[in-house]
């Protein structure tokens, strides 16, 4: 099983994707940075202090999204005993926890004007920071256990954990009282967001979705190139 | 179609997460007063015996009822079922106004009267540009 995912085969791809994945964003980040900098409006109510949500939002979408990745490919990875999940996970990995910490210091800069204060232990911000101390473990455990299978089990327990905080996460602010707004954007009713803001929201996220693209094949090539010098051509 | 090593495994998880989910359900639910980040106003009027601890109240600024004396900040929170009077003294976020959400810290006098040493504005989920909110208003 699993064949395809043979390493020289998938290295010919992902060793030249790069350049053209690095182009592609750079030209969705300038699109969208205009957008949401100047042509974007500013909100009725907190003004210009809408453009921090343009780089909250998307980061904090992505960090929720690889790490149940991580979680999907860590699980899958251990059932059918297969490596290249497990180093495809690892290298989502850090892209998901800059994003994570990005998610939490933009909504404190936000805060301090919306709210009056930087931080408050509401269930949202709580379960956020949780969710970086589950990707600083993740990635803390793949640096200290050497041997193979012990780092794929750890890996794989803490995941298993971190991934009940995730929805948790999501659904916080509409199962508890929280300082923080609930989402708006509901894919079955109508989004309380204006499309105008919309818009640049949207391309803000593909910009940052590009971006982890592109540390992910950085990363993953670089695992590949170790498995090439140890002279194993079968993961 | 898979062997038995990979059913085990599977069924190990599946476990493993069942258990997990189970487990914290059962702690968030007990937790549910420490989870929650604010108390309404029906809460606070339901409430057995006054809490002396510092709690926070939360709901919308009633209409018309800001006072601004010469220290002191006067308001009413509403859940617009029940409704609650706040005194505070200091300065109010930005954000801060009339028919919109407030987060009020402090201690209870009584059922009716709340001390705030915190106020914070609450932020809905409603993003607009200003002309469509004017739209909107004249509708």
């Amino acid at each position: 099983m699993f064949k395809i995912f043979e390493p020289s085969k998938i290295f010919q791809i992902t060793s030249k994707a790069p350049k053209y994945i690095l182009f592609l964003f750079v030209i969705v980040l300038t699109v969208g940075l205009t957008e949401a900098l100047i042509l974007s409006p500013e909100d009725y109510k907190q003004s210009d202090a809408v453009r921090i949500m343009y780089v909250h939002v998307p980061s904090a979408w992505i960090s929720l999204g690889i790490f149940s990745s991580i979680t999907f490919l860590s699980i899958s990875g251990f059932i059918f005993k297969n490596k290249n999940f497990f180093l495809i996970a690892k290298s989502l990995a850090p892209s998901g926890f800059v994003f994570n910490i990005i998610a939490l210091v933009t909504g404190a800069i936000w805060g301090k004007p919306t709210w009056g204060t930087w931080w408050a232990w509401d269930a949202r911000i709580t379960s956020m920071l949780i969710l970086a101390l589950f990707f600083a473990m993740y990635l803390v455990a793949w640096r200290i256990y050497e041997k193979e299978q012990k780092v794929f089990k750890i890996t794989t327990f803490i995941t298993v954990v971190g991934i009940i905080n995730v929805p948790i996460t999501k659904y916080s602010v509409d199962w508890w009282n929280t300082l923080h707004q609930p989402a708006s954007i509901n894919i079955l009713t109508k989004s309380s967001i204006h499309s105008s803001m919309l818009f640049p929201l949207l391309l803000m996220t593909a910009a940052f979705a590009l971006f982890s693209l592109l540390i992910f094949l950085m990363k993953y090539n670089t695992e590949l190139i170790k498995i090439k010098n140890k002279g194993l051509d079968r993961l | 179609m898979y062997g038995r090593k990979v059913k085990l495994r599977l069924f190990f998880v599946t476990l493993i997460l069942i258990t997990l989910i189970l487990t914290v359900f059962l702690i968030l639910k007990s937790l549910e007063e420490n989870v929650v980040f604010f108390q309404s106003p029906t809460e606070i009027k339901t409430l057995s015996e006054l809490d002396t601890n510092k709690i926070r109240v939360g709901g919308m600024v009633k209409k018309n009822s800001i006072n601004v004396n010469s220290d002191e900040v006067n308001f009413i929170i509403t859940d617009f079922k029940n409704e609650i009077n706040v005194s505070y003294s200091g300065a109010v976020p930005n954000l801060f106004a009339e028919e919109k959400g407030v987060v009020a810290e402090g201690f209870l006098k009584d059922r009716n009267f709340f001390s705030a040493t915190k106020i914070l504005a609450k932020h809905d989920e409603n993003y607009m540009p200003p002309e469509v909110k004017e739209a909107l208003e004249e509708k």
